[in-house]
């Protein structure tokens, strides 16, 4: 069934007809995306890459039947965009917005707790499975079907990860994004992966800054007996100074638990097979798959 | 984005913060005037720069008279202040604050922070402030108190109770702190800060709260809804080519080595400078080129890092995704021209016309080395800088 993208989603896009939007919706098309139609305020009604614009997420979701949006709406309105489809109940929003105000964000976790809708992101890749389709800008052809779950704050290092473990192939990838106040941390993409019985072994991309790598590592330590699957990862930033930010919001050293060796330490102490660099990450999962 | 003390004391003045009078100066005799205006027994002269650790490098002298106070100012002026938060170089003075001077007898510590595990913000204090605080943490850690407030609350009046009891304050002073420490949240969050840091929050002889140091740090992505901070920026506090690649769009951080480097997207970039570390060499700078890696953008890249003299060598390496590496190729030769290519340059490359790539760098003329992984590229750019050594 892969996780968050099944064959069942049905997806739109916010800032449908922007720039951006165009792009990588035409993009998620041609991957056979089950795009259903988009959303940009004053353009409802007409068509935008065949498919109908609506004005609200709400009218979308009621003439569509949507579950799902990837939000491309520029930083000032990317949180509003956000909390439109959190109140249209929509199962899942990815937003892939770079440069969203962290006072925003937070005003955004403030009103999705509780709720049920799951956010991706922001200032992330998005979410793709192979073969079924994508929100977001990941490149299709990298990805090929198979049963290995990447989940990364990094973009880029997604994609490597996807190029070293083709002959294995990946069930569902999932870019968390590099902000310091976000959706679904490693905790949730790694419990999404662990319930997940087309999964077998689970790539972990983190970098520095924060401690959501060590809350993933203390997750990992408590699966028990039969109930638990081979883990890889990968932390960016060892070579990184202390209290310079290195491109993400969120990655910048503060304290002695937020560089990358000591989260390493604690994922190793995890049980789980770190790479020394990035270019071992695949090696590093078939080790830990024993293939 | 940082500012100076100065300015972070004149932004929480606005919010009913207690600020000792004071007064920035650019040159020597503007100090005269000053010293009138503040008519203080004693004046604290503090150089103002963007790095901590500055009273132990002669950045921060108190004042007696008139007289020590503007040759404090001149000797100031012009100064390099050199800590281990800044380069080998140091940082030049330019500014300099001459404010009150009190007699104190208690300082403690405040910090104001985004908390990342809540999304909320978290205020960090102790009673052991006006010193290294990560000391504390070290060898204290009980000695430091942490209060969460949940994303997109409000610091309440029964938040700052606690604080000032849990500091061990009583009477007008538990009073004045709450009232000070209110404000200071308020500030944080209507100016979209990052991180507001108070060390030394001082009580005088005479029971005054005061606010001695300050250092606030801003959310760059909030900074075009905060104009007023925005205009505060000291471009002279950043790197040349930072500023440059600013301007490019261009996420670029100097850092000590001799590798220059540009890479497309924030991970591969530092991962790019950890694969070079484990080979033992050390990259000149942080490069993500972000967005699209169109061959203009790959090129104005190139420049700016060619441009750096503590770059032996170079290391290029984009995971194109969609883009053709053919045109990448084509803009990397272009810029080679133009800068006359003549240290060590290996490229790695991955996407679509990766052969056309090569070859087009391959045949250019220039010394350029197209490697198939990003391992090899370590391995080699490492290699040719020693050899160049």
């Amino acid at each position: 069934m892969a996780v968050l993208l099944t064959r069942d989603s049905k997806i739109i896009c916010q800032g449908f007809t922007g720039a951006q939007g165009t792009f990588h919706s035409e993009r998620a098309i041609a991957y056979n995306t089950n795009i259903v139609g988009g959303v940009t305020p004053e353009k409802g009604g007409s068509k935008h890459l065949n498919v109908p614009v609506f004005n609200t997420v709400a009218e979308a979701k009621k003439s569509t039947g949507c579950n799902a949006s990837g939000v491309f709406v520029p930083p000032p309105f990317a949180a509003d965009a956000i909390l439109e489809s959190v109140e249209a109940e929509l199962d899942l929003v990815v937003c892939i917005t770079d440069g969203i105000p962290t006072s925003d964000m937070q005003r955004v976790r403030r009103e999705m707790k509780g709720c049920k809708t799951r956010l991706v992101g922001p200032n992330c890749p998005g979410v793709l499975t192979p073969g079924v389709g994508k929100i977001g800008i990941i490149p299709g052809h990298i990805c090929k079907p198979g049963r290995i779950g990447v989940v990364s704050r990094s973009g880029t290092l997604s994609y490597e990860s996807a190029v070293q473990t083709a002959e294995l192939g990946q069930s569902t990838i999932i870019g968390i994004g590099g902000d310091p106040v976000n959706g679904t941390n490693f905790v949730d993409a790694l419990e999404l992966f662990l319930n997940d019985s087309d999964t077998d072994g689970i790539v972990l991309i983190g970098e520095i800054g924060g401690t959501a790598e060590i809350d993933g590592a203390n997750f990992i330590k408590s699966w028990k007996g039969k109930f638990k699957k081979p883990v890889a990862a990968f932390v960016a930033g060892a070579a990184a100074p202390k209290g310079r930010k290195l491109g993400h919001a969120g990655a910048i050293v503060n304290s002695g638990d937020e560089t990358a060796d000591a989260k390493k330490d604690a994922l190793k102490s995890a049980g789980v097979n770190v790479a020394d660099t990035i270019t071992r990450i695949g090696d590093a999962m078939r080790e830990a798959m024993k293939i | 984005m940082d500012i100076h003390e100065y300015q972070a004391k004149q932004l929480l003045g606005k919010y009913g913060v207690n600020i000792p009078p004071g007064e920035v100066v650019y040159q020597t005799h503007e100090a005269e005037n000053i010293v009138t205006w503040l008519n203080e027994d004693k004046i604290v002269v503090k150089a103002q720069v963007h790095a901590g650790g500055r009273g132990k490098s002669g950045g921060v002298k108190v004042c007696s008279n008139d007289e020590e106070v503007i040759q404090t100012v001149d000797k100031m002026i012009g100064m390099k202040i050199i800590t281990p938060q800044t380069s080998e170089d140091g940082k030049v003075v330019r500014r300099v604050y001459l404010e009150k001077g009190y007699q104190i007898k208690n300082e403690l510590y405040l910090c104001i922070t985004i908390d990342r595990e809540t999304g909320g913000n978290t205020i960090i204090y102790s009673k052991k402030g006006g010193v290294n605080i990560e000391e504390v943490s070290e060898k204290t850690p009980d000695e430091i108190y942490n209060m969460k407030i949940a994303p997109g609350s409000d610091l309440l009046t029964h938040h700052a109770r606690t604080i000032v009891y849990n500091l061990g304050l009583t009477g007008s002073v538990a009073k004045q702190a709450q009232k000070n420490i209110l404000a200071i949240y308020k500030a944080f969050v209507s100016l979209d800060a990052a991180m507001i840091e108070i060390n030394p929050f001082a009580i005088t002889n005479e029971n005054e709260v005061v606010i001695l140091d300050c250092k606030a740090s801003f959310d760059d992505n909030a900074l075009y809804r905060q104009r007023s901070v925005a205009e505060m920026k000291d471009e002279n506090e950043y790197d040349p080519l930072e500023l440059e690649a600013a301007r490019h769009d261009l996420n670029y951080v100097k850092l000590d080595g001799n590798i220059g480097l540009m890479v497309n997207g924030a991970g591969l970039s530092m991962a790019t400078m950890d694969i070079i570390k484990y080979y033992g060499g050390e990259a000149a700078n942080f490069m993500d080129v972000a967005g699209a890696a169109t061959p203009e953008r790959v090129a104005a890249a190139f420049k700016l890092i060619y441009k750096d003299p503590d770059v032996q060598g170079i290391l290029i390496n984009i995971f194109g995704g969609m883009m053709r590496c053919n045109d990448i190729a084509t803009g990397l030769v272009n810029a080679s021209k133009e800068v006359g290519l003549d240290k060590p340059l290996v490229v790695r490359l991955e996407g679509t016309n990766v052969d056309m790539g090569k070859d087009i760098l391959k045949n250019s003329g220039f010394p350029i080395k197209p490697v198939d992984t990003m391992e090899q590229a370590a391995k080699d750019v490492v290699q040719m800088v020693k050899e160049k050594k």
